[in-house]
Parts: structure tokens; C-alpha cells; sequence
């Protein structure tokens, strides 16, 4: 990798560089600076700041009376926090599996050289182009039961047909999964897809001169080659289970009762509406915590990796 | 080689055709379910709604909904319909995209062909930030707003996506220029071009791609993102995505389902343009945001 050092040769020159050129030198820095400063400040200042608060007594307003770890012991004492994290370990575990399970499947039919892939490929990905509110929105009313699917499939005469899970406590989070994995499954796909595209044809060729059943080469030799992008596909997932709170708000709004609160709606209503603010920045410290914990390996090989 | 074989799999060739279509045409209607209700909700009379059936085509199509949800609806206590939320996103997200594209096209310039020590750190900590909760900067955020004086405006609005899109624009732009030969750069350099002349002359003209898939990247991200709207704006400066989910999920008066539809079907309108017309660098945008590089 060749990098490129601005103008070492006036250095030596000269004893004491001019105004000019220490400015012309500094110049891609100075450039950079801001943005950086930016992200110092407004990321990693304002992570230090929320952990702050989450040490402190702050109720409706900040204030920085030391409070100990009596925010982290509330929290981890407030049932509506477990109900929240059952429901992300429910969604999150249902969401990556049953996108990356439909995203193969679809992928892999796809990859049989199918005639209208350049009618189908839009269809499976338009999702992800709409806003998460909007997704919502649209799913409440089609599982809406009194007038959506469980009343269109009474009218279609299955009288005893009954799908309520929008307003059952019980199964409202399953609501939340399956509009999360239609919108984000598609491009789970394309993810996918790209990677079945840029496997060596010839390995297969050799397996099929082998005689090995199609099913045995995906099985054996394709599915195992695909292995980054499975990782790609969790570490997205993941990433995307535990910030969801748009989905959520347009669907359930976090309801019936509390039944669909995530980690990020806890931490929205106890620190907005229920004057928690100490209880709300723990809350946040714990999802950052649990996206570090994905995030950080992962960048950290990828940027390795590169090196080499 | 004997025939019996052969016809079998031909037979079973023809099966397994057949299973690979039928099941793609099957998975694709549940995909476009939720849109054609959707379109098809916000066409329909109200007593259409509750009288008929969620999947029949509209009987006598009408766009009364859409003007309603246009220009009349109300949202909270005013009755003016999503319009100015619409023209609240819209002078949200163009100055937000410009100017983090732009900011992101210089950090990438420098961060390649500029290198300092130190660089793959200040990109490693900028990577980091584009996959923060945002929930863990949303308190300093408003206050900090509130102390600016710029809560419930379009400014701060700009400046929270300015700065939490920089991390992706970087990103891209990085990862783009990295590929980009630096014998060019040194060649214009021993012609004594400097810094600003060589990215505005050499990187920038190639960078059309990038761009393009920069900047729909971060059109799509900033019209749909509802978190940051919702804490940091209420009332007449929210915007889109705020204002639909507003008029959603009040429940005052009588719900109209097809206004409502119509509503969301205006939220989703510009992304799904988008989508339509340039659909390749929207999908590029996505994988370089999930795999680098």
C-alpha cells in the first residue's frame, strides 16, 4: 500500500518551514479536522455524557449529583426492562433466523437462471426502500382483526378463522417479526445473492462431473463458501434488532399494554415521558453495550483483514 | 446410456422448473400484499372499507382520500393535512444530503491519499459511529439542541443527520477511493497541483458512481428516519414520517382507514421513487453500509 507524504523535500531545505508551507502541509488535516472533531464530540463525548447521567440522580432534568449505580439497580429491577429484553431476545433470535433462513431460500432460487429475475429482484427488495413507519402503518391495517386479513378470510367463507395477534398480549411481538423480516428479508436476499454470484463456477462444474446431487453441492460446497456473508447477515440483523423502535411505535405503539416494549422504547419512554432520565441513560448504556459487544470484533477483523 | 434414465430426469427437471417458478410467484405476491393494500385501501369509499374485503379491487376508485390526506387531515389540533410535514422533510433532507456527501467525499479523499499516522484509527473511530444506538446521544442531543436554541427546527434537524450520517459518507467515499490508482494523485502533484486541485479536478470527475450512491444512500436514510424527528421536533416542525405516524395513531374521531393509507402511501412515495429509478446504487448503498468495502 503506497501512501504519499506531502513535500519532504522543502523540509529538509530549509531550517524553518514558511507560514505557507506548514499550511500547505497541514492542509488535508485541516480538512479532515473538522469532521472528526464533530464525531469526537457528538458520538464519543455525548456516549460519555449519556454514561454520566446514568450515574446520577437526574430525574426530569439532568443534574449531576453522584447517584451510584442506583439507575443501573432500578433498571435491572423494573419488570417492564425484562419484558423488553424477553421481547428483544424473541424478536431479535425470530428476526435474524427467519431472514437469513427466507433471504438463502429466495437467493438460491434465484440462482437458477430464472427467466424474470429483473421482475423479481425489485419485488423482494422494494421493502427496505420504505421507511419503518410507513411498514408499520400499512401492517396494522392488513392484520388489523376487525377489518384485515381475519375478516377477509371470513369473507372468503373461513367463518371460524381467527388471527388477533395484533391486540393479543401473548403474540403481538410476533407481529413486530413477521413485518421486520418482510421488509428486511429481501435484501438479506440480494446480500446473498451477490455472494452466490461470486462463487467459482468451476467447483461446481468439478462436483457435478463427481456426481454429486444439487442438493449435496449447495449442502456440501456452496452453503459453507457463503460463510462471510452469513456473518454479514448477523452482524446487520443484529445491529438492526436492537435499534428497532420505529417498527414497533407504528405497529403496536409498544402495546397491547407493555407486551411489545423493546429495549429502545423503554429507554424513549423513561426518559421523555416518565421523568427517568438516570433510568433511561442506563438503559441506553446497556444497548450500546450489547451493539459493542457485536460491532467492535467485527470491525476490528474487518480493518485487519484489509491490512493484509 | 439407456433412455428410461434420462426421461426420469427429464421429468424431474421439469418438476423442480416448475417448484422453482411456482415458488417465487407465490413469495412475491406476499411481498407486494402489503403495498396493493395499501394502494388499493387508499382508493376506497370508508363505508368500501368496512363493508367489503380488504383484498377486492376498489369498485369505484377515487383519490378523495389523497386530497383529504393531502391537504385536510388533522394532525394533533390542526386540520391542514401532511403537506407541510412533507415540505418539512424535504427541506430536512436536501441540505442534510449535500452537505454530508460533500463532507464525506473530503474525509475519504484524505483518508486515502493523504495518509498520516494515526488514520486508520480517526477511521476506525468514525466507523464505529455509524453503528451507535442512537438512543445513547439522544439526551446530550437535546439539550445541547435546546441550549443552541435549535429544538423543533429544521436547522438542528439537519445538523443531528449531518452529523450522524458523516460516519457512512466517509465510509463510502473511503472505501471508493482507496481503489483509485495514486499514481494519478502523485502525477498531478509533480505537476504542482494541490490538495483542493487535484480532488476537484482528478478524484471528482471519477467519483460519479459514489455519489450517486451516496447520496441515495443518505436520502433514503434521512427521509425514513423517525427517531431523531420524534425527539427532537413536535407539532407544525415535525416531519413526514412524525406527522403519518401521528395522524395513525390518534384516535380521535372517526378512523379513516383510506385516509390514513393514503397518508402513509405520501410518506413512501419519494424513497420508492427513488428505488424505481435508480435501484442498482440502492442496493450497492445498502451492502457497502452492511459489507465494507
Amino acid at each position: 500500500m503506497t501512501t504519499i507524504e506531502p513535500m519532504p523535500v522543502i523540509a529538509a531545505e530549509r531550517p524553518r518551514k514558511s507560514f505557507a508551507d506548514r499550511l500547505r502541509s497541514g492542509l488535508p488535516k485541516l480538512v479532515l479536522a473538522p469532521s472528526f472533531a464533530v464525531i469526537l464530540i457528538f458520538v464519543y463525548g455525548f456516549i460519555l455524557w449519556t454514561i454520566t447521567l446514568s450515574f446520577t440522580t437526574s430525574r426530569i432534568l439532568p443534574v449531576y449529583k453522584w447517584g451510584g449505580f442506583d439507575a443501573y439497580f432500578r433498571l435491572w429491577s423494573q419488570p417492564n426492562w425484562y419484558v423488553a429484553m424477553q421481547n428483544l431476545a424473541i424478536f431479535g433470535v425470530l428476526y435474524i433466523a427467519l431472514c437469513t433462513a427466507i433471504g438463502l431460500f429466495i437467493a438460491i432460487l434465484m440462482d437458477q437462471r430464472i427467466r424474470a429475475e429483473g421482475v423479481l429482484r425489485p419485488i423482494f427488495l422494494y421493502p427496505m426502500a420504505l421507511s419503518f413507519v410507513v411498514t408499520g402503518t400499512a401492517w396494522k391495517w392488513f392484520l388489523n382483526p376487525g377489518l384485515g386479513l381475519e375478516h377477509t378470510m371470513r369473507n372468503l367463507g373461513w367463518e371460524s378463522f381467527t388471527f388477533d395477534w395484533l391486540v393479543n398480549p401473548k403474540m403481538a411481538i410476533y407481529t413486530v417479526v413477521i413485518a421486520g423480516v418482510w421488509q428486511a428479508s429481501g435484501f438479506i436476499m440480494a446480500m446473498f445473492l451477490a455472494g452466490l454470484r461470486g462463487i467459482d463456477g468451476e467447483i461446481i462444474k468439478a462436483a457435478q462431473i463427481d456426481g454429486a446431487s444439487t442438493v449435496s453441492i449447495y449442502r456440501r460446497i456452496i452453503i459453507p463458501l457463503l460463510r462471510p456473508v452469513f456473518l454479514s447477515a448477523f452482524i446487520v440483523l443484529a445491529h438492526m434488532a436492537i435499534k428497532s423502535y420505529d417498527l414497533v411505535i407504528a405497529l403496536t405503539g409498544g402495546g397491547p399494554g407493555n407486551a411489545t416494549e423493546l429495549p429502545s422504547t423503554f429507554m424513549y419512554s423513561y426518559t421523555f415521558n416518565r421523568n427517568q432520565m438516570n433510568v433511561g441513560s442506563a438503559s441506553a448504556v446497556m444497548m450500546l453495550m450489547g451493539i459493542t459487544a457485536i460491532i467492535v470484533p467485527y470491525l476490528y477483523s474487518e480493518l485487519r483483514e484489509k491490512k493484509q | 446410456m439407456s433412455a428410461a434414465p434420462e426421461t426420469i430426469s427429464a421429468g424431474s427437471a421439469r418438476f423442480t422448473r416448475f417448484f422453482i417458478y411456482g415458488a417465487l410467484i407465490i413469495l412475491a405476491i406476499v411481498y407486494l400484499l402489503p403495498l396493493y393494500v395499501m394502494l388499493s385501501t387508499s382508493l376506497k369509499s370508508l363505508d368500501e372499507i368496512r363493508g367489503g374485503d380488504m383484498l377486492a379491487l376498489p369498485t369505484d376508485p377515487s383519490i378523495a382520500a389523497w386530497m383529504k390526506a393531502w391537504g385536510e387531515a388533522c394532525i394533533g389540533v390542526s386540520c391542514v393535512g401532511i403537506k407541510g410535514y412533507f415540505w418539512n422533510s424535504i427541506k430536512m433532507v436536501v441540505p442534510a444530503v449535500v452537505i454530508s456527501t460533500l463532507l464525506g467525499a473530503l474525509n475519504g479523499y484524505v483518508l486515502t491519499k493523504w495518509r498520516f499516522p494515526g488514520h486508520k484509527l480517526v477511521f476506525g473511530m468514525m466507523l464505529f459511529a455509524c453503528f451507535i444506538p442512537f438512543q445513547a446521544v439522544l439526551i446530550p442531543m437535546a439539550r445541547l439542541l435546546g441550549l443552541m436554541g435549535l429544538s423543533n427546527s429544521t436547522t438542528g434537524l439537519v445538523m443531528v443527520h449531518v452529523v450522524y450520517g458523516l460516519g457512512f459518507t466517509t465510509l463510502f467515499f473511503r472505501n471508493y477511493y482507496e481503489a483509485f490508482p495514486d499514481e494519478l494523485v502523485k502525477a498531478a502533484m509533480i505537476d504542482g497541483a494541490g490538495f483542493f486541485k487535484i480532488f476537484w479536478r482528478i478524484l471528482l470527475p471519477s467519483s460519479g458512481p459514489i455519489i450517486v450512491v451516496t447520496v441515495i444512500y443518505q436520502f433514503t436514510n434521512i427521509w425514513n428516519d423517525f427517531l431523531f424527528g420524534v425527539s427532537f421536533s413536535s407539532g407544525e416542525a415535525s416531519p413526514m414520517t412524525v406527522a403519518l405516524n401521528n395522524l395513525v395513531s390518534s384516535s380521535t374521531g372517526v378512523k379513516e382507514y383510506n385516509v390514513d393509507m393514503a397518508a402513509a402511501v405520501f410518506a413512501a412515495l419519494p424513497t420508492l421513487f427513488v428505488y424505481v429509478v435508480a435501484g442498482r446504487y440502492f442496493v450497492r448503498g445498502l451492502m457497502a453500509g452492511a459489507v465494507k468495502g
